[in-house]
């Protein structure tokens, strides 16, 4: 490809400005989301009951805090890049687009941050 | 993403009738039409492509919200977490929980469908539609599984 404008274009990043980097994440997490959600269904299936105690005392273990963050992580930034898709396929206006996202960001980044900490505070005793 | 709709013609309707008022001269030759969705007929492989992102945000906007609600009640105490399980063991939210759980499988199958086609594999048509049925029978049924066990298990719901 050279220095030719095929590279030019990849290098340009497209029309996305962000190349394939967008696409190949959404796979990414969709892969570990997909194994983190069944062990997180079966897990809760599998608790006895789930009150406070079984619930606090099964994510106090390592073997459930340590997925916890992983799906926490993955779910989040998946969510993340799927409904920003969702917001430029309808959204057509610059403004209300930019507010949209931004919004997006801050909802993402804020609930990612509670469910960490939330995690965090059960695993470590507070 | 959407699933493609290759121009066949309208399926809806009968090809004489125009969509916008004006006589359709190309149909009558039976050349295909512009795709127009009021005069597509819905296949199962187009509803499961609007269906992954209307479960999609269903969950980043519903589920989301539950489970930040679930954590943090979780690791504020037990009165915090007992008025989460009575909201969330009530019929209304047993109802919501097994509409996300099918959400969540739904959106899951899907996905994995995707996946499956991001390699190029399952595009031909036959392939396309059986791939898509699977995609609601097994969210059907992996619903039904863990709300059984659920209840079975735990007398919830």
């Amino acid at each position: 490809m050279g220095t030719g404008t095929d590279l030019g274009r990849v290098r340009g990043l497209g029309a996305a400005k962000s190349g394939v980097g967008h696409w190949w994440h959404q796979r990414v997490t969709a892969i570990a989301n997909l194994a983190l959600l069944l062990w997180f269904v079966a897990s809760l299936v599998r608790l006895p009951a789930l009150d406070y105690t079984n619930t606090v005392g099964w994510l106090r273990q390592p073997v459930a805090a340590i997925p916890m963050l992983l799906l926490i992580v993955s779910v989040f930034y998946h969510f993340r890049l799927g409904v920003q898709v969702f917001i430029e396929d309808y959204l057509h206006n610059e403004g209300t687009k930019l507010l949209a996202l931004l919004a997006l960001n801050f909802y993402a980044l804020g609930g990612a941050a509670a469910a960490v900490f939330a995690v965090l505070k059960i695993a470590l005793g507070a | 993403m959407a699933t493609a709709t290759r121009p066949r013609g309208p399926a809806a309707e009968p090809p004489s009738r125009g969509s916008a008022g004006q006589p359709a001269r190309g149909s009558a030759a039976g050349r295909p039409l512009s795709p127009h969705l009021s005069i597509w007929k819905w296949r199962v492989h187009m509803a499961v492509s609007i269906t992954h992102r209307a479960t999609g945000n269903a969950m980043a906007f519903g589920a989301v919200v539950l489970f930040l609600w679930w954590l943090v009640a979780a690791a504020t105490g037990p009165a915090a977490y007992a008025f989460f399980y009575s909201i969330a063991t009530g019929w209304f939210g047993v109802l919501v929980g097994v509409g996300l759980t099918w959400t969540l499988f739904q959106h899951m199958a899907s996905g994995v469908r995707h996946l499956v086609m991001d390699t190029g594999a399952g595009l031909e048509i036959h392939a396309s539609k059986t791939m898509a049925t699977a995609t609601y029978i097994f969210s059907l049924a992996a619903t039904l599984v863990v709300w059984a066990a659920v209840w079975l298990t735990k007398g919830i719901g």
